[in-house]
């Protein structure tokens, strides 16, 4: 087997190549499944102003009456050069998308930024005291909150906080005219729902990626050289625990980022997700698109960077046997 | 009686025949003879429930609530307005005068009336208005009523339409909110983008599907308005998020509340329900001309074998108003009684069957949620309630998506939900003539159409009344329309807005919500 000279390198490239082919996957999939939906992006917005010469003439404008195929070449000949076309309302659909791509970005960053250092090292107290009240305690309180669903969460979060204390708004309807401060003291509820929400599953993962390698020889090894169990867990457990613990993490950040609608629709917060379910009642091709690959893309990036960090900290994965 | 007093309101004097009827001091929409007067001052923040990112500026592609009451009602004047109690007055026209035919209309615009930017607002800016949604592949929602327009043109400082046959309900015609008045562009058509009206509020911000903001407009053409100081428009599009934000004191008014927390609403002291009589109805409509509905008698044990009362008690919770199968509401000009007022009566359904030599009628009932809400639940009481009359109903679930271009129109038998219209006869021309678009019954009754279009051109009031009155009974007795219900606009607001009486042609007030009501705490 003759070596690379840099095979992560070459790893990433091939995956990277395989990520944009998936992308172009997913894009026909949705464009197709857009497309066999009933009814148009004409019928929709006319509603009951729609007769039959109007809709016909919003769909020739719309260039609606081609097949659905050559529709789909054309806007993937556009993609690819970087332009994600017009939204049938007539705006660019990065001007449509871009503020609340953005709004969702910042929402995704400073929730990852709070939870993936605080789950990690939860789940690395919870290892080490495996058994102890302060494990129970919060695989208990873990096991519960992921047991009920996301928007309870939030409504609980929004009774307690937002109705009988008070303290924060319950709508976190941001907009591009509110200073910062005003914007993150409304997006109080939603980040910490998505938290509570996220939080629990890597606590738990990690926990569970620590402890398996926990149950390996070499660390009965450690034990038996007379090292002090936190120091076991940091220096000989954590480090081959890495990979899974990147996988959930990157898991978790891709559903921040694509899987936060619900979150998105109870507190109002103007996010890509509802961004996609407008532009879906609405059969605004262009735009769903643009979202689908851009949930798509988080997926698959981050998923890229966690195997990137895996085969970093287990080189033993660039070759598989 | 009721369509005397209604041929009496002021408002449609500006229909008498060849008159230049002086309608401009009715334009100011009072009545607000309430025990406290309206106050000055505080920001109005609505919570919307159909706002979307596809929203623009553009008065041609307006389609939502929140576009007609940002827009058409805070931002713009027509040229006529809708009053509350459903009549027309004058708003950028002062009065108008039509020829004998009904074709020549000659409107008289309100001087010293001024843009947002300054500029002053002129006959031109008018006609460019009302072009921008005519001509060749016009993708306008007010297409259907341009059409009717032959020519537009400014002549001295009036604006003259020649419309291609007679209509003495033009007038009313241009209050359809996409006719809002825009400023003209050098060299034709409207600029629109620049979002500046003669209304009662200025664009401040506008984040499509988010959040639309307006300020008090100081030079506004109606003395005294508006009394808010600005106005938020908040899209909140989760029935639920919409009520906690009104709960929470983030809005003042919301939208649509659902009919099951109505009773949590009136509970609150700090909060209210405000219903208004709409045009919107929900009916089980038969296709005249689909076997077995082309059978009257088959129409008739139909209409006789729903109990309109149950279904209204159990799925709608006593919200609305029980139909008489005519889609023509109470609050409509020109509304007529059509008797007998259609009752459950299983027995005269049998009869009427057996009389016509039919032994039970077995059909499939088109329905599906999205179809009405509630449409399910009531198509469900209705399948029981014929069983009685010894008719079968076969409830066919249909998919809620697409509802609208796979059944309606296609099933012969289907649930539907209807916005109504302005004048019946828009209502009539779109909906219910042998060649309307929309005829989702299959209507084909010769007197019917002759009588549609003899209205049409009839400016004498008396005889117009006297048509329309037949045109409905015509419907309610043979036509395959089955009114389960008339509903009203459902507004939960805080107890700290004031209103006067509110319009319920258009929601929010007919669009005009922002310039009409004030808030008690400013």
């Amino acid at each position: 087997m003759t070596r690379k000279p840099r095979p992560i390198l070459s790893m990433v490239a091939s995956r990277v190549g395989l990520g944009v082919l998936s992308l172009v996957i997913v894009s026909l999939v949705i464009f197709s499944a857009v497309a066999m939906l009933p009814g148009s992006y004409a019928s929709a917005i006319l509603g009951q102003n729609a007769t039959p010469e109007a809709v016909a003439a919003m769909e020739e404008q719309l260039g609606l009456n081609e097949p659905w195929f050559l529709r789909y070449l054309g806007w993937l000949g556009a993609a690819a050069m970087g332009d994600m076309g017009m939204s049938f309302a007539g705006r660019p659909v990065m001007d449509v998308i871009g503020p609340r791509l953005l709004n969702t970005v910042v929402l995704a960053s400073i929730t990852a930024v709070i939870a993936v250092p605080v789950s990690i090292a939860l789940g690395i107290v919870c290892a080490r005291f495996r058994g102890r009240f302060i494990d129970k305690f919060l695989s208990t309180s873990t096991l519960a909150s992921i047991s009920v669903p996301e928007f309870f969460v939030a409504y609980i979060v929004m009774m307690v906080l937002a109705v009988k204390l008070q303290l924060f708004p319950s709508m976190a309807g941001i907009r591009a005219s509110m200073d910062w401060g005003d914007q993150l003291y409304r997006m109080v509820l939603p980040i910490l729902t998505l938290l509570l929400v996220i939080l629990a599953h890597m606590v738990r993962n990690t926990r569970a990626a620590i402890l398996s390698v926990m149950a390996s020889p070499y660390i009965e090894m450690a034990r038996l050289k007379g090292e002090p169990e936190a120091r076991v867990v940091m220096r000989q457990a954590l480090p081959n625990a890495i990979g899974p613990i990147a996988s959930v993490v990157a898991l978790n950040l891709a559903y921040l980022i694509s899987g936060v609608v619900v979150i998105e629709v109870v507190f109002v917060y103007p996010g890509v997700g509802q961004a996609m379910i407008d532009a879906v009642r609405n059969r605004d091709v262009p735009v769903i698109q643009a979202c689908a690959l851009i949930f798509a893309a988080a997926y698959i990036g981050f998923n890229l960077i966690a195997d990137v960090i895996s085969i970093i900290s287990n080189p033993r994965l660039l070759h598989p046997r | 009686m009721t369509q005397l007093s209604r041929l009496l309101a002021p408002g449609r004097r500006g229909f008498l025949a060849g008159l230049a009827i002086t309608a401009g001091s009715l334009a100011l929409p009072r009545g607000l003879a309430a025990q406290e007067g309206p106050k000055q001052g505080g920001t109005l923040r609505y919570g919307m429930n159909d706002g979307s990112q596809t929203e623009t500026l553009d008065p041609a592609g307006w389609a939502t609530v929140t576009t007609g009451v940002a827009f058409n009602g805070a931002l713009c004047n027509n040229l006529v307005e809708l009053l509350p109690d459903g009549s027309i007055a004058g708003d950028l026209a002062e009065s108008w005068s039509s020829d004998e035919a009904a074709v020549r209309w000659t409107f008289v615009l309100r001087k010293g009336v001024k843009f947002h930017d300054g500029r002053p607002f002129t006959a031109e800016d008018a006609r460019q208005s009302i072009l921008h949604h005519m001509g060749e592949g016009s993708t306008s929602g007010a297409l259907a009523i341009v059409e009717q327009i032959a020519d537009v043109a400014v002549e001295g400082e009036d604006l003259v339409f020649t419309l291609s046959a007679g209509n003495a309900d033009f007038p009313a015609l241009l209050s359809d909110y996409h006719l809002s008045i825009f400023p003209a562009r050098e060299g034709g058509g409207i600029d629109w983008e620049s979002g500046i009206g003669t209304g009662a509020f200025k664009l401040v911000s506008f984040e499509p599907g988010i959040a639309i903001s307006l300020v008090r407009n100081p030079d506004y053409h109606k003395p005294g308005l508006p009394h808010f100081d600005a106005l938020e428009i908040i899209n909140i599009p989760d029935s639920t998020a919409r009520l906690n934000a009104l709960l929470t004191g983030e809005v003042d008014v919301i939208e649509d509340v659902d009919i099951r927390n109505i009773a949590m609403v009136e509970g609150n002291p700090d909060l209210k329900v405000v219903r208004t009589p709409s045009l919107r109805h929900l009916t089980f409509d038969m296709n005249c001309k689909v076997a077995p509905y082309d059978n009257p008698a088959v129409r008739k044990a139909l209409k006789l074998a729903i109990d309109r009362d149950d279904i209204l008690q159990k799925v709608f919770l006593g919200e609305g108003e029980k139909g008489n199968d005519t889609p023509v509401a109470r609050i409509m000009p020109y509304f007529s009684e059509t008797p007998p007022q259609h009752q459950y009566d299983p027995e005269a359904a049998k009869a009427i069957l057996s009389e016509a030599g039919l032994d039970g009628v077995t059909v499939d009932l088109s329905v599906a949620e999205s179809a009405f809400p509630g449409a399910v639940e009531a198509a469900v009481l209705f399948k029981e309630h014929a069983a009685k009359a010894g008719i079968t109903i076969n409830i066919v679930n249909e998919a809620d998506d697409g509802y609208w271009d796979n059944v309606w129109l296609q099933k012969p038998f289907n649930a539907s939900d209807w916005y109504g219209r302005v004048t019946l006869d828009w209502l009539f021309a779109t909906s219910y003539t042998s060649d309307a678009p929309w005829n989702n019954t299959g209507f084909n009754n010769a007197r019917f159409d002759e009588l549609q279009k003899a209205a049409r051109t009839e400016l004498d009031q008396a005889k117009r009344a006297a048509i329309y009155a037949e045109m409905q009974q015509i419907l309610h007795d043979d036509g395959g329309v089955i009114t389960v219900a008339f509903v009203s606009w459902r507004l939960a607001m805080s107890a700290n807005i004031g209103h006067g009486p509110m319009g319920g042609i258009l929601p929010g007030d007919n669009h005009r919500a922002a310039e009409r009501w004030w808030r008690l705490d400013a």
